[in-house]
């Protein structure tokens, strides 16, 4: 970082770049778009969770006013299933054929048996109505303890449920429980949620003369247009594939989705952009979901608190299909299973089930939150088994912060920490005794603390990659930096944010380098023709990754500038530096170039050094050499109503440590959201299937997403350890709230609950639960 | 389905007059029929608020009404809260307070706090909390939305 700047622009809270046109309704999301001559598609999904197709008849709806076509499942000429990213090796990964259309069987409710393309919104949601399809039922298969064990089955085929088996493990666990004076076990149930982001998914696919724009409410536009070129048998350079604004995504939108190949296919086949956008409801039964693990886990500790070993057996629920991601997500908890604490043994062992359910995939932390929630949890069960004050058992165990870089026991290298400074940190931000005190007459409070790292910033390919984790694909990130004749900037990012300020967040970053303004940084994503390549936004990566290779673009651009400052003004090329706003020689001061006289020099090139290029635009591509792990302490006090059972959060304090901040205001609404989301889990957001497989909570009335009236205001601090891996020192944001808060929750929750003799409860928490929990303990 | 319906109201100042299928949304004409695409649809159950726009001077959930009930009515969107330049002290306070991320219910979190401020100008933060339970958000958490409507109803007397 350019230390020599007027305008420190990294680390202020500037406001969006990209608000104007969000708060004036101006934006363009993907029902905001529609192409001439476009048709309207509507799915016919399956009511059945588990069913061989006897028959689909689809004449009445093909002979309905305005309907051009009716497809269905052997209708699809597609070279390939739906993508799945991940070969483990030595790892067998059992992955079901997943088509955009059910071929012989549906496997969950909501799986599509059929496509109806007409002229109208309405009619082609009437016409599917038409469609009639016979159904044989199968058993169905919807407790993932069950599952596993075995009897009916989801693929008969495959002749078990069981995906896969993988274990991640170092130290000697036997050793350590022997080692330890106190063995505690728990079964932790993590229940399973959905994404809901606000805009539900759509496409509009437009194949015309050879080649196809796709435009898609998606995370991970680069991604789309290879599958799309490999499920088509369409030449990758002939499509285009377009993120536009997208309203939020929270891991939903990292997904390849039928309805994206299905679309671009009838599209081909018809010769007619086809457009389609999801109800809710439709949101809910085939968007995928997220978390559903159950952990049985064992933490052994010596009597005076030092932990041991740590193992941990997850049940992962699939759901009925591998997607992209699906089989991966209990793995990337696996790296960080043992959370901010030096534990000499520490096993994790996964088993993949399959159920007749929507898939689960990434949803905001992906597996991190999980881990988290088991092992904070785990460290309050063993403070109470102990007898000892659960922060003082944390203290005891952190990794110490002259440790670091921090090798774990299953030998992932954390890049650098400092817990204790973040816990004393919150226990200065709020008061958190105190408030419990205040309990009115009648209610019990109870403080719940998080102390969390996660691991983000993905991915060192090496590490991730087909010979290492096994995911085939590299994961690094590009970036584009064209400085314009006036000096005006315009950034190509491989990253696609839909709601993470990025636009800001990176133009800050180039200013800063090149001390222009960052108003006259435009930044261009989520357009694979017109941007450089990359890989999407997710995994907390598109700052840590993202931003760097922003960072190293620019770099490239600073070597160049300075190069021709020095031709132009005779001096050497170590002696220029940026000062304020002009590249100037070392000690006048006076003497220098704005990066807009700079590019006007490099666009009328009628005195560049000897050789040089024309033009002042470069590309980087940056590939990290290891991930980053951000960190930070949550604290917060619930009350609860003994006689509903009702929970509410009274207080939430929070500190995270995401290297320094470019912009605080953003980090801070990372934070803020990060939290509710989990807050929604802990409390009221649970995705349920009855026995029959049928989704109960099939829309917002019946998925209780918490609302400004269910939450509190938040109490914020950071700390600002710098990592190592990038030259920004920058760590990632955007899941690290969800990832802390639901075991902050819960540990409140029991903590209120222990005077009544509750030690043990499961989320989510919603009264009912929480009031039975009550009753059981006093029976 | 079968007939169509003709449908007269003022939006955003202007009068607007179409021929409409009798079941059409609100929403859906606003956004379709006039282009209006600022008011957005995030569910079908009248849950998200998404969708909020003010029918003569109220705020009201746009998926809830046909186009044709709102006959006559006189209609603001967020188009016609503020323009470049000359922002609604809403839209500025959202800006300045980072009240929004991804946007997608930023024109109904407007919506919904003017007609707030309107009812009660200078609301504390359980009143904004409970005037804005029907909006949902999954990006902000909140706290910045609540800020804004706070800061706004400070700016304007
Ligand atoms: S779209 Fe109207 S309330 Fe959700
Ligand atoms: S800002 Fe994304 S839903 Fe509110």
């Amino acid at each position: 970082m350019s230390a020599t700047a007027a305008e420190p622009w990294i680390g202020r809270p500037l406001k969006r770049k990209e608000d104007p046109r969000l708060i004036m309704g101006r934006a363009r999301y993907i029902d905001d778009i529609n192409a001439v001559g476009q048709l309207w598609a509507a799915f016919v999904r399956s009511p059945e969770a588990h069913a061989r197709i006897a028959s689909i008849d689809t004449s009445e709806a093909k002979a309905f006013p305005g309907v051009h076509a009716v497809f269905t499942g052997n209708d699809l000429d597609l070279e390939a299933p739906l993508p799945m990213a991940w070969v483990p090796p030595g790892v067998e990964v059992k992955n079901p054929p997943h088509w955009s259309l059910a071929k012989d069987e549906v496997h969950h409710v909501g799986d599509p048996v059929a496509l109806v393309i007409g002229s109208d919104r309405y009619a082609v949601v009437d016409a599917a109505q038409l469609v009639s399809v016979e159904y044989d039922p199968l058993p169905v298969v919807v407790d993932l303890e069950k599952a596993y064990e075995g009897g009916d089955l989801v693929h008969a085929d495959l002749g078990t449920n069981q995906c896969h088996e993988w274990s991640l493990g170092g130290g000697d666990l036997d050793a350590g429980f022997a080692a330890a004076d106190v063995v505690v076990e728990r079964r932790i149930v993590n229940h399973r949620t959905a994404g809901a982001a606000i805009e539900p998914r759509g496409v509009l696919a437009d194949y015309r003369a050879g080649s196809l724009t796709l435009t898609s409410s998606t995370q991970v536009p680069h991604f789309l247009r290879l599958f799309l070129a490999l499920q088509l048998g369409i030449s990758e350079d002939r499509i285009r594939a377009i993120a536009p604004e997208v309203g939020g995504g929270f891991g939903s939108k990292l997904q390849i989705y039928g309805e994206e190949i299905a679309l671009a296919w009838a599209s081909r086949k018809l010769e007619r952009p086809i457009k389609w956008v999801e109800s809710r409801t439709e949101g809910m039964l085939a968007t995928h979901h997220g978390r559903d693990q159950i952990a049985y886990t064992k933490i052994g500790a010596t009597r005076d608190g030092k932990i041991t070993a740590y193992h941990t057996k997850i049940l992962q629920d699939l759901g009925a299909y591998l997607m992209l991601l699906t089989p991966t997500i209990p793995s990337l908890g696996a790296f960080v299973m043992s959370g901010v604490y030096d534990i000499p043994a520490v096993q994790t062992d996964i088993v993949g089930v399959f159920t007749n359910k929507m898939p689960t995939d990434a949803i905001r932390g992906a597996g991190r939150p999980e881990a988290t929630h088991q092992i904070e949890l785990m460290i309050d069960q063993l403070a109470d088994e102990l007898g000892m004050d659960r922060l003082e058992l944390r203290r005891k165990n952190f990794m110490r912060p002259e440790s670091f870089p921090h090798e774990t026991a299953i030998g992932v290298v954390y890049d650098s920490g400092d817990y204790p400074k973040a816990l004393d940190t919150l226990l200065e931000l709020a008061d958190l005794d105190a408030i419990k005190a205040a309990a009115p007459a009648g209610k019990l409070r109870g403080i719940g603390y998080s102390t969390y790292t996660e691991i983000c910033g993905l991915a060192p390919s090496r590490v991730t990659g087909p010979s290492g984790f096994g995911l085939q694909t590299g994961l690094w990130e590009s970036a584009m930096v064209r400085v314009h004749i006036t000096g005006a900037v315009t950034v190509y990012t491989g990253t696609s944010p839909h709601g993470q300020g990025l636009e800001t967040t990176m133009a800050q970053i180039v200013a800063q380098r090149l001390g222009c303004d960052p108003q006259n940084v435009e930044v261009i994503h989520g357009d694979t023709g017109t941007g450089p390549q990359g890989l999407g936004t997710y995994g907390s990566r598109s700052t840590a990754v993202g931003g760097e290779s922003v960072a190293r673009a620019t770099a490239k651009i600073v070597d160049k500038a300075r190069q021709i400052v020095a031709h132009q003004l005779e001096a050497a090329v170590d002696d220029v530096e940026l000062s304020g706003d002009k590249f100037s020689v070392k000690g006048s001061p006076d003497k220098g170039m704005t990066i807009g006289e700079i590019s006007m020099a490099a666009y009328i090139p009628e005195n560049l050094p000897e050789g040089m290029e024309p033009g002042l635009e470069e590309l980087a591509f940056y590939d990290p050499e290891n991930f980053v792990f951000p960190f930070g302490a949550h604290g917060c006090v619930v009350e609860v109503d003994p006689d509903t059972g009702n929970v509410d959060v009274v207080k939430y304090a929070a500190v995270d440590d995401c290297g320094p901040a470019i912009n605080p205001k953003i980090i801070d609404g990372q934070v803020h959201g990060g939290i509710v989301h989990a807050i929604g889990q802990a409390l009221f957001e649970r995705i349920h299937y009855d026995d029959e497989g049928q989704l109960v909570t099939s829309n917002f009335a019946d998925y209780a997403l918490p609302s400004a009236a269910d939450v509190p205001s938040f109490d914020l601090d950071r700390t600002e350890t710098p990592s190592p891996v990038n030259s920004l020192g920058v760590k990632g944001i955007g899941e690290a709230g969800t990832i802390a808060a639901s075991p902050a929750i819960t540990n409140a929750v029991l903590d209120a609950l222990r005077p009544l003799g509750v030690t043990f409860i499961n989320m989510p928490l919603g009264p009912q639960r929480v009031w039975e929990a009550i009753q059981e303990a006093k029976a | 389905m079968a007939g169509s319906v003709r449908v007269t109201m003022t939006v955003n100042g202007a009068q607007q007059s179409a021929e409409v299928e009798p079941r059409l949304l609100l929403v859906h004409f606003l956004r379709e029929t006039l282009g209006l695409t600022g008011t957005h649809v995030g569910c079908d159950t009248s849950n998200c608020g998404a969708c909020t726009v003010h029918l003569n001077g109220e705020a009201i959930k746009s998926c809830t009404l046909l186009a044709a009930q709102a006959d006559g009515a006189e209609i603001k969107t967020i188009e016609g809260m503020g323009q470049e330049g000359a922002l609604h002290p809403l839209q500025e306070a959202f800006w300045e307070h980072h009240g929004l991320q991804c946007g997608y219910c930023t024109p109904g979190m407007i919506m919904a706090s003017a007609d707030l401020l309107e009812r009660n100008p200078k609301p504390n933060e359980e009143e904004v909390r409970e005037a804005l339970a029907g909006n949902l958000c999954r990006c902000t958490g909140y706290h910045n939305i609540v800020k804004a409507v706070i800061a706004a109803s400070e700016t304007t007397a």
